[in-house]
């Protein structure tokens, strides 16, 4: 089997100061990993250079495309980046007016991708948006209202739909909890679980919140500096953490 | 007439907006950015349409100049007057003893033919520009053929309204490859933009050319379940009787009285004058 996404010494530098360096792994198809670490220390870097929305300075990012096989992103011609970016590819932003489109209502959204790839009969873009907007726990009944007129997790739940209803192979998410309060989080998470085990989805998750990653997270890898510290299986880590960092970060959390 | 050089522009920049349009015609529907002038007009008067008419200019031209379909509302006149001033041409009002044609908002109802050239005025040439601010990305996005956002348009016409509530300016792909603003025609002309005459389209403000050649096959975005509908007000006109021309509402007096009337003065005339 190989890796979908295999990454190897990818680096980004802002000038003289390190965005994230020397970071390796392989994703397999189906898992979903987790990133953690404190503000700044690179996560959200290396996430936009994996998503092609940053060059990284070096390394490679090695995808398994459908028709070609692995091939180095990094190289890809840009038609071939775009046309991933919105079909095999999909990034759930932290703030949902980041990746909505809000004066475009809750269907239009869900049907953009969708047209994106050619699709132009307006009934089965309709009934792809209708499903949708279902499989997200929102009201059929809103489908032509605008995600301005939604809840914060509404707006989020949005987003996902609409990332996800042309049946993406890899989804990037960044922060995708943060800004909601913690009832509407634990819904929105046991979506997400839903929606990533049903549809065997690969997923990179972007997070300092660690009973995110304990849900979603096989795996999960702790930066620090812009490095990757300690990575491993997410309850192995979280367990028996073994660096002094994730020893700090795991008994920062506050037990209710 | 020698206060002016021929048709105003100065031979060096009619060469410059020849090239554009060479280049325009060489790719149907492409947009050729060009170093627009300041004209004695304002913008929004037709000052693209004004420099892409004069470069193509012959002295035994005959001009036509059409505003909303009239040629006797101020645009127009003014234009018209504009070229026999600096130009010298003769000028028409009759669509078919014409052979350069400006028009802002309205292609004649008499078809055109191939020894004709029409000039579309246009004040948006970017048909992806209310949808995509950005001019780097909707550059991008015609290089890439990525046009989804134009049915993304049409899909909110289709849930707010119930049908493609677009009237004018209504988007079209030209030969299968770039989607193209027609300038704010009513989609009802829509049908028109494949012609045997040569059509060229100028954005003065926003410095931008394109062209259609003769015959380029033009069709206009709908989806399969909601096809194209070039409507037309249920109506004849109430001077000439036509039942298959563009009509203007009149609103003639202010107890709810209105009359429906030839929007192409020209063929309204000719139909009258004909009877």
């Amino acid at each position: 089997m190989t890796p979908l996404l295999s990454v190897d010494g990818l680096g980004k530098r802002y000038g003289a100061r390190i965005g994230c360096a020397d970071v390796s792994f392989d994703l397999w198809p189906g898992e979903v990993m987790g990133i953690v670490g404190e503000s700044g220390s690179g996560k959200t870097t290396l996430l936009n250079c994996l998503a092609g929305h940053l060059r990284p300075d070096e390394g490679r990012v090695v995808f398994d495309t459908r028709d070609r096989g692995p091939v180095d992103t990094l190289t890809m011609s840009e038609p071939e980046r775009r046309m991933l970016a919105r079909t095999d590819w999909a990034f759930v932003h932290q703030n949902p007016r980041d990746g909505l489109r809000l004066d475009v209502s809750a269907g239009g959204n869900i049907g953009e991708r969708l047209m994106a790839v050619g699709a132009r009969n307006y009934g089965a873009i309709r009934a792809a948006a209708t499903d949708w907007l279902g499989r997200v726990e929102i009201d059929d009944a809103r489908i032509d209202d605008r995600p301005r007129a939604f809840s914060g997790g509404m707006q989020q739940r949005l987003q996902i739909a609409r990332n996800l209803v042309s049946g993406p192979r890899l989804v990037f998410m960044d922060e995708p909890t943060g800004g909601l309060d913690v009832s509407v989080q634990a819904r929105l998470l046991d979506l997400l679980r839903g929606l990533v085990r049903e549809m065997g989805l690969s997923a990179i998750v972007v997070t300092h919140d660690l009973a995110v990653v304990r849900l979603l997270a096989e795996r999960l890898m702790v930066m620090k500096g812009g490095r990757v510290v300690e990575s491993g299986l997410t309850d192995q880590v979280l367990d028996d953490p073994q660096h002094a960092y994730t020893q700090l970060l795991v008994s920062s959390v506050l037990q209710v | 007439m020698t206060d002016y050089n021929f048709a105003y522009l100065d031979e060096q920049t009619k060469r410059m907006i020849r090239r554009a349009i060479l280049k325009g015609i060489a790719i149907p529907g492409y947009q050729v950015p060009f170093a627009s002038r300041e004209m004695p007009m304002p913008y929004g008067w037709g000052t693209g349409g004004v420099q892409v008419s004069a470069s193509v200019m012959v002295p035994d031209d005959v001009v036509k100049v059409i505003d909303q379909g009239a040629d006797d509302t101020t645009n127009a006149v003014s234009i018209r007057k504009f070229f026999q001033k600096v130009a010298g041409v003769a000028t028409t009002t009759r669509t078919a003893e014409a052979t350069l044609i400006q028009t802002r908002h309205r292609i004649p109802e008499v078809a055109l033919t191939a020894d004709q050239v029409i000039v579309y005025q246009v004040p948006l040439p970017e048909p992806l520009r209310l949808l995509e601010p950005r001019e780097s990305e909707t550059r991008k996005m015609h290089a890439l053929s990525e046009y989804g956002l134009m049915h993304l348009k049409l899909y909110e016409d289709i849930a707010r309204h119930g049908a493609i509530a677009t009237s004018y300016d209504y988007p079209v792909a030209v030969e299968g490859r770039y989607v193209m603003a027609p300038s704010p025609i009513p989609k009802f002309d829509n049908p028109k933009l494949e012609s045997p005459a040569i059509q060229l389209f100028g954005a003065g403000r926003e410095q931008r050319i394109y062209a259609l050649p003769p015959h380029t096959k033009v069709a206009s975005l709908d989806f399969e379940d909601h096809p194209f509908d070039p409507s037309r007000a249920e109506h004849p006109c109430a001077l000439c009787g036509a039942t298959d021309s563009y009509l203007d509402e009149v609103i003639t007096d202010d107890a709810g009285g209105r009359m429906f009337v030839c929007s192409d003065t020209d063929y309204c005339e000719g139909r009258r004058s004909a009877a």
